[in-house]
């Protein structure tokens, strides 16, 4: 019995202030190996929140969230380094390339932090881009990439390190119609290749893409409907 | 058909065993790393993607450094070439006279004994001594014939000087005709004289193998010598140098005045130290010792003068190219704020942020050290050929250089460094884009 990718108990997150902000209350969830996730909600209700909790960014304020089996609470800051860095990608709203490095070598840093074998880091970060359909642009600056494009490298790099869990954060938020259909399509084709998605979207389209779909109102997390395949 | 998960809160009541929170699970986490070979590699593109930027966040740490060898090395090659230049002939002479002292009677003129040469030439170091003392003679004049001319005008006022015979040494004396005195003449206080040739020449004493005599008032004295010329004292050019014994016996010489000692390159201090116990052993203060400023004194005098001024200079520029690698890193920490997010979410820690910026500064620092040092040497060169001088330079300055830039450059990426890893990740993936 394998254990499930991501288990949330009673997990909450809230930030201090007058008043302070319950961005989560008490989610619960269940992610299990090769799910397609889509969170969705109105702006403002803590989905941003939850993918950094889930992405072990930001630490819960009370819950348990285990990873992989592993009990998130009982690691250091180094140990979530390095949980990250195996087991984690990550696809921003943004972006976040680097403009002063080609789509490879964005693709490469990766890999840095992963103490990854140096030697055919390059061929691993091209076998990347392929998968995502750059071949072609192994060498582009990331200035010279459409949007839709930047996304796909940044999506490269996220699965260089064959992670358990991909987190994207409204990953088609920045782009139009078309380019979005193409980064969907990208995520059915991982998620058909066995690979674990979380999704946030407002995007209805994007949602519906997903076979789950998990919603937050007010930071309470409810599963709209469950459909096992 | 897939196996179904039980409820969350069914599994919080009753946890599964796969929820390991043992140690063992430490196994199962993966550790982040940041090889060294990568951290070289980010730090040297960072540093060269924006050339420019890092040419000019090095400028002032490069002319601090360039600065400091510059000073450095220049003083060092003036104060060579001072020495170099330090005059040999003044360098092993020393003088030894009376200490000016209060109380000081008459009978006991002089400290100084008059077998001071005897003394001094048993020194180690002492090349030559001999005495040199005005001679009181009384308002004589001198002349060289026998008669007296009521008219005066082959009658001169001579300084006549008394003088052991080793004086003609230790002045580097030249003899033009004739010899100089010697012992066997001060002990017998014979009537001798040597004359220097402005003396000689007023005198008309040009030659003296028909046995001239010359008068200074009723004394008549026999000219066995006539000087060329002296490399030091020369006031004696224009005496008539007699023998101590003879002073004392007709001028009642009563003390010596001054000693003259040439010694051997390097022992003037030395020398100068041994003299005054040497003539005075009772009290040695009672001698003065004239020695030449040593060739020591003389390059650290012009080291330390040009240095500190210039050394005040070249720290200054070095603290403020301090600053202004610190402002920069500082500024490229908040202009790298996404970025940093990015390398958290892929997995860096907090250290492994503030190593490479640390590096970032230090490698900065570094580069402005060899650069700096390049230049300063250049300009040490360029100098030194421009006077013809020999460059001199310390040879652990090319080398300490660097390391100090590089130290700069540590010192300065503290602050950003810390600034760097202290930023949230979800704070920094928030800003910027790209
Ligand atoms: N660091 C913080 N300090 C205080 N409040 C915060 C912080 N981060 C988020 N919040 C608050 O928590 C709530 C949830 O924010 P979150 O970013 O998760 O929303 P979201 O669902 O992602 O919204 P959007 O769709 O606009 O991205 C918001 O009310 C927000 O103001
Ligand atoms: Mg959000």
């Amino acid at each position: 019995m394998t254990a499930p990718v991501v288990e949330l108990v009673g997990l909450s997150r809230s930030f201090p202030g007058t008043p302070p902000v319950h961005a989560l209350r008490d989610a619960d969830l269940l992610v299990q190996q090769g799910d397609y996730l889509a969170i969705v909600g109105p702006s403002g209700s803590g989905k941003s929140t939850l993918l950094h909790l889930l992405g072990l960014l930001d630490r819960p304020t009370s819950g348990v969230y285990a990873l992989d089996g592993v009990d998130t609470a009982s690691l250091d800051d180094r140990e979530r380094a390095g949980m990250r860095a195996h087991r984690i990608g990550f696809v921003f709203q943004s972006f976040h390339l680097l403009a002063s490095r080609t789509t490879a070598e964005n693709v490469m840093l990766s890999e840095v932090y992963r103490k990854g074998p140096r030697k055919q880091r390059r061929a691993r970060a091209v076998e990347a881009l392929e998968r995502v359909g750059l071949g072609h642009r192994i060498d582009a600056m990331p200035t010279t990439l459409s949007g839709g494009e930047r996304q796909r490298v940044a999506v490269a790099r996220a699965l260089v390190g064959r992670p358990s869990l991909l987190l994207a954060d409204e990953p088609t938020g920045n782009l139009d119609t078309a380019t979005s259909e193409q980064i969907l399509e990208l995520f059915r084709e991982l998620h058909d290749d066995g690979l674990t998605l979380a999704v946030i979207t407002h995007d209805l389209e994007v949602a519906d893409v997903a076979e789950r779909r998990v919603q937050i109102r007010d930071g309470v997390l409810s599963e709209l409907e469950r459909s096992w395949r | 058909m897939r196996w179904t998960w039980p409820e969350p809160s069914e599994l919080l009541r009753n946890p599964p065993p796969w929820l390991d929170r043992s140690t063992r699970r430490r196994n199962a986490v993966p550790a982040p790393g940041f090889r060294p070979a990568d951290l070289v590699g980010e730090v040297t593109t960072a540093l060269t993607a924006r050339p420019a930027r890092t040419m000019l966040t090095a400028l002032g740490t490069i002319l601090g450094v360039a600065a400091l060898v510059a000073t450095l090395g220049l003083a060092k090659t003036a104060g060579n070439q001072i020495v170099r230049q330090f005059d040999e002939l003044e360098a092993t002479r020393v003088v030894l006279s009376n200490a000016e002292r209060q109380g000081r009677n008459e009978t006991q003129l002089s400290a100084i004994p008059f077998d001071a040469e005897d003394r001094l030439t048993r020194l180690n170091g002492v090349e030559a001594a001999g005495t040199k003392t005005p001679v009181d003679v009384g308002g004589g004049l001198a002349r060289s014939v026998p008669l007296i001319d009521p008219q005066g005008q082959n009658e001169f006022q001579i300084p006549v000087i008394a003088a052991s015979p080793g004086l003609f040494d230790a002045v580097r004396a030249t003899v033009r005709t004739g010899r100089f005195f010697d012992t066997g003449h001060d002990e017998r206080s014979d009537a001798v004289a040597v004359l220097g040739p402005g003396a000689a020449n007023r005198l008309g004493v040009e030659r003296i193998d028909n046995l001239p005599a010359i008068f200074v008032g009723e004394e008549a004295f026999a000219v066995v010598g006539i000087l060329d010329d002296v490399a030091r004292e020369t006031d004696l050019l224009n005496s008539i140098i007699i023998p101590n014994g003879l002073a004392r016996d007709r001028f009642q010489l009563a003390g010596i005045d001054e000693v003259h000692v040439d010694v051997a390159v390097g022992a003037a201090d030395l020398i100068g130290a041994q003299a005054p116990i040497a003539l005075s052993p009772n009290e040695p203060g009672f001698v003065r010792a004239r020695v030449p400023p040593s060739p020591r004194a003389v390059r650290s005098t012009v080291e330390s003068e040009v240095n500190a001024l210039f050394l005040v200079l070249g720290g200054l520029s070095l603290l403020v190219g301090a600053i202004g690698i610190a402002n920069v890193t500082l500024v490229s920490v908040l202009e790298r704020t996404g970025e940093i997010g990015l390398r958290r979410a892929l997995g860096a820690t907090r250290g492994h942020i503030a190593g490479q910026f640390l590096t970032e500064s230090a490698a900065l620092g570094l580069f402005a050290g060899v650069l700096g040092a390049s230049l300063g040497i250049l300009s040490v060169v360029g100098v030194s050929a421009a006077r013809q001088w020999t460059p001199v330079l310390e040879p652990w300055l090319p080398f300490a250089a660097p390391v100090l830039g590089a130290i700069i450059g540590l010192v300065a990426g503290v602050y950003p460094a810390w600034k760097a890893s202290s930023i949230e990740p979800i704070t920094a993936l928030r800003v910027g884009a790209g």
